[in-house]
């Protein structure tokens, strides 16, 4: 038996190796998971990532994974990878494109997975993105039923009322009044 | 139903507790409200797939991938180990990407305001997938100190920054690896977060003269050891 290596800060410096935009390192995911190739609906999901003063936190690495629009969650050999990279900019703001995940019965209401990292923060931590347009599978939803209702609202990314393809809404609090519903998994 | 094998839990007694108040940056990005308990389900269980595609060999020599018109500056390093679960079975083909300060304790990045030079001809990113037996090697450059501004005269100690994927998205671990005999390491905040002495020596490579190439260069041993299947639970 070994032991767990412990986990580090991701630091603030991370950027030229993990989202490299530019000349030379190619990124191993993006913001970018989909296009209209990519069957099921395009959305877009835009957050900021917010400190315990309400400041945007402006070198954070959120990453995202998730299932097909079909539920299934992808394998190796689909075009759709189903995992995401984003940085804040400078006002602490991330965005995802990429397709709606489909439900699946053992799976529950569909949401996308992800795992925030920043300097300040020693652990990353696993929160998870719901859709406030399904609101009769989140009402099923063993994950979401059992978060205290006063914080489940931070689980729900809210779709904009826009023309154009879906934008949902997902702000990440890591400290604070309103934070974010954190996972111990 | 998922084939998938539960995981045991993240071990809190390695890994550093949330808010460590010696690092100031924790004061207001530490959660504070209590993690929600979370069955393991597909969504947990399951994790990115990253083949060749994501991997070329050069990527794995930092002292050779950003290359201009010379060659990288400092001591060549060869940092190597093994990546294995808590029952020591080796993870396959799995990601790990590293990045680090350059010879000087200097990040390529725009933010890194350390008034040490940068270096044409290094990058200070790279990647490898594991072999059959979870065996990963990348031939860099020693990196720098450098300091910050937690506290008077605060530096941190030389590390590599190291990216982990598992299998299970769950698995997923950040972290940093430091050299043996730095002095820096009894000052450092971020390394003495992890309250366990033991566990923080997992974050310790160790000098091994296997590695170490004749003529060439120093090597260092960093085994990494991400959370495993949940041991069978003991009928009472």
């Amino acid at each position: 038996m070994s032991s767990q290596t412990p986990s580090q800060t991701v630091g603030p410096f991370f950027s030229h190796a993990l989202t490299p935009s530019g000349d030379g390192h190619a990124p191993i995911a993006g913001r970018q998971l989909a296009d209209e190739r990519t069957p099921g609906t395009l959305i877009r999901i835009e957050g900021r990532v917010l400190d315990g003063a309400g400041h945007p936190v402006t070198d954070a690495l959120v990453e995202i994974w998730q299932a097909r629009h079909d539920g299934a969650y992808p394998e190796g050999s689909d075009a759709f990878r189903g995992f995401g990279r984003a940085s804040t900019d400078a006002g602490g703001r991330f965005w995802f494109q990429t397709v709606k995940p489909g439900a699946l019965p053992e799976n529950g209401a569909p949401h996308v997975n992800a795992a925030v990292f920043a300097r300040g923060m020693l652990n990353h931590a696993f929160t998870r993105i719901y859709f406030s347009d399904e609101q009769a599978e989140n009402s099923r939803d063993p994950i979401l039923t059992s978060v205290d209702p006063t914080r489940r609202k931070s689980l729900v990314a809210s779709l904009r009322d826009l023309v154009g393809p879906p934008v949902y809404e997902f702000e990440i609090c890591l400290q604070g009044a309103h934070e974010t519903v954190f996972f111990d998994v | 139903m998922t084939s998938k094998r539960i995981l045991g839990p993240r071990d809190w007694s390695s890994h550093p507790r949330q808010a460590h108040p010696d690092y100031k940056s924790t004061l207001l990005r530490s959660q504070r409200k209590p993690l929600v308990p979370l069955p393991q389900s597909l969504s947990e269980l399951t994790g990115p797939v990253f083949g060749h595609f994501a991997v070329t060999s050069e990527d794995a020599d930092l002292t050779r991938n950003a290359v201009r018109d010379g060659e990288a500056i400092g001591e060549r390093i060869i940092v190597a180990g093994r990546l294995v679960d808590e029952a020591g079975r080796a993870i396959p083909n799995a990601l790990i990407e590293v990045w680090q300060a350059n010879a000087a304790g200097r990040y390529v990045h725009s933010q890194d305001q350390h008034e040490a030079p940068l270096d044409p001809n290094f990058l200070g990113a790279g990647r490898a997938l594991t072999d059959s037996a979870g065996r990963y090697r990348f031939t860099t450059i020693r990196p720098g100190a450098y300091p910050w501004r937690n506290h008077p005269n605060a530096w941190r100690p030389a590390h590599i920054h190291f990216s982990v994927f598992g299998t299970a998205f769950i698995q997923r671990l950040v972290t940093q690896m430091y050299f043996p005999g730095d002095p820096l390491l009894a000052l450092d905040p971020i390394f003495n977060a992890t309250a366990d002495a033991a566990a923080r020596q997992r974050l310790v490579a160790g000098y091994s003269t296997e590695l170490t190439e004749p003529e060439w260069a120093l090597g260092f041993e960093f085994d990494i050891v991400l959370r495993g299947p949940r041991a069978t639970p003991l009928e009472s």
